[in-house]
């Protein structure tokens, strides 16, 4: 387990996010509450956006 | 998102197992590289890129990925895998016109350039045979059809689809395999890792939960898998192979932009596959320069 770097607000239910002091911008990361998928937005300041819907082409 | 300091670059949307690992991997190797994220990506045709000038094409979406490959090549950035790669192993049909064209074993494909074709497709194939969307992953809508009567009403709805892409219908052959297909991981022209894939559900992709395994690699799935990998011109792969009746292997599809934790997982510390392919990056970059 990473160390936990600070744990910014889900904006979806408001829960602590822990985030790993090895975050990165784009990364997808999971609310421990409510389980929506969350992207890091940015890393400092620490925010979280909700994660895009799965497109028809995604894949891989 | 770009920085002329950075000489590799991982183009993704999604950071995740997969990006987070190369990207760490580049960076304990000593390489400047950076994420580039292809939402804020827009390119001149002819010009020169300010940015790396190789890239590791990492983006989830199929059209953004081809699409941000021509234009970085445009610009005269080394993509991997290439355009060229990404727009064969993301369309069905080419891949199986290529594998076909190089005489590797794949199942028997019909393109139906019609609904109303495709019932006469499925017809020569036999029941059950299966339809698939050109363009998609994860096994999202891909429809096992067990005889005429649902034949008719699966091609019924993808008539009544709007895009025209929709109308052109894409049949094969059902392989009737046990419970498993293999999965082989291509990294620059080598055979670096496979699994088998288990599951329950009749396809067995590990994102509609299938589970992962060891598999031994032996000569002959290796061989066919890079060659497979060769076929479609990616550097970096995940070929997926079944097993006939008669234990033949046949290459179902070759996955360009390859998502590798469950086979990580699978191997431990026997393997690092992010290692690999931030190795692969390295040497690339080192040619460019």
């Amino acid at each position: 387990m990473q160390e936990t770097l600070i744990a910014p607000e889900c904006p979806e239910c408001d829960a602590a996010v822990p985030l790993g002091t090895d975050a990165r911008v784009s990364e997808i990361v999971e609310c421990p509450e409510c389980r929506l998928e969350l992207e890091i937005e940015s890393v400092q300041p620490p925010r979280l956006l909700l994660a895009p819907e799965v497109e028809e082409d995604w894949g891989e | 998102m770009s920085s002329a300091a950075a000489r590799i670059g991982v183009l993704a949307s999604r950071v995740r197992f997969e990006e987070k690992n190369i990207l760490t991997a580049l960076e304990r190797r000593g390489v400047a590289c950076e994420q580039i994220d292809p939402r804020a990506l827009s390119v001149q045709a002819g010009t020169s890129w300010n940015g790396p000038q190789t890239v590791l094409n990492r983006e989830v979406g199929h059209y953004r990925a081809l699409y941000a490959a021509s234009a970085l090549e445009s610009a005269g950035v080394t993509v991997l895998n290439s355009a060229a790669a990404t727009a064969v192993c993301g369309d069905k049909w080419q891949t199986s016109a290529a594998l076909v064209a190089r005489g590797l074993p794949t199942p028997e494909t019909i393109l139906a350039l019609t609904p109303d074709a495709a019932l006469e497709a499925l017809e020569d194939l036999g029941y059950p045979a299966v339809i698939k969307p050109l363009v998609g992953s994860w096994g999202r809508l891909v429809t096992r059809v067990t005889d005429r009567a649902m034949g008719e009403a699966v091609l019924e709805h993808l008539a009544a689809l709007p895009s025209p892409q929709s109308h052109i219908v894409y049949v094969q052959r059902e392989i009737a395999k046990a419970d498993r297909d293999i999965r082989v991981l291509v990294v620059g022209g080598r055979a670096v890792g496979a699994t088998y894939r288990r599951s329950e559900d009749w396809r067995t992709n590990v994102a509609r939960g299938a589970i992962s395994e060891r598999c031994p690699l032996e000569a002959d799935l290796t061989t066919l898998a890079v060659a497979a990998a060769d076929t479609v011109g990616a550097c970096v792969a995940g070929v997926d192979l079944l097993e006939e009746p008669d234990g033949r292997l046949t290459v179902l599809e070759v996955n360009d932009r390859v998502e590798f934790r469950g086979l990580q997982s699978t191997y431990g510390t026997h393997l690092d596959v992010a290692e690999t392919i931030a190795a692969l990056m390295s040497e690339k970059a080192e040619a460019e320069s």
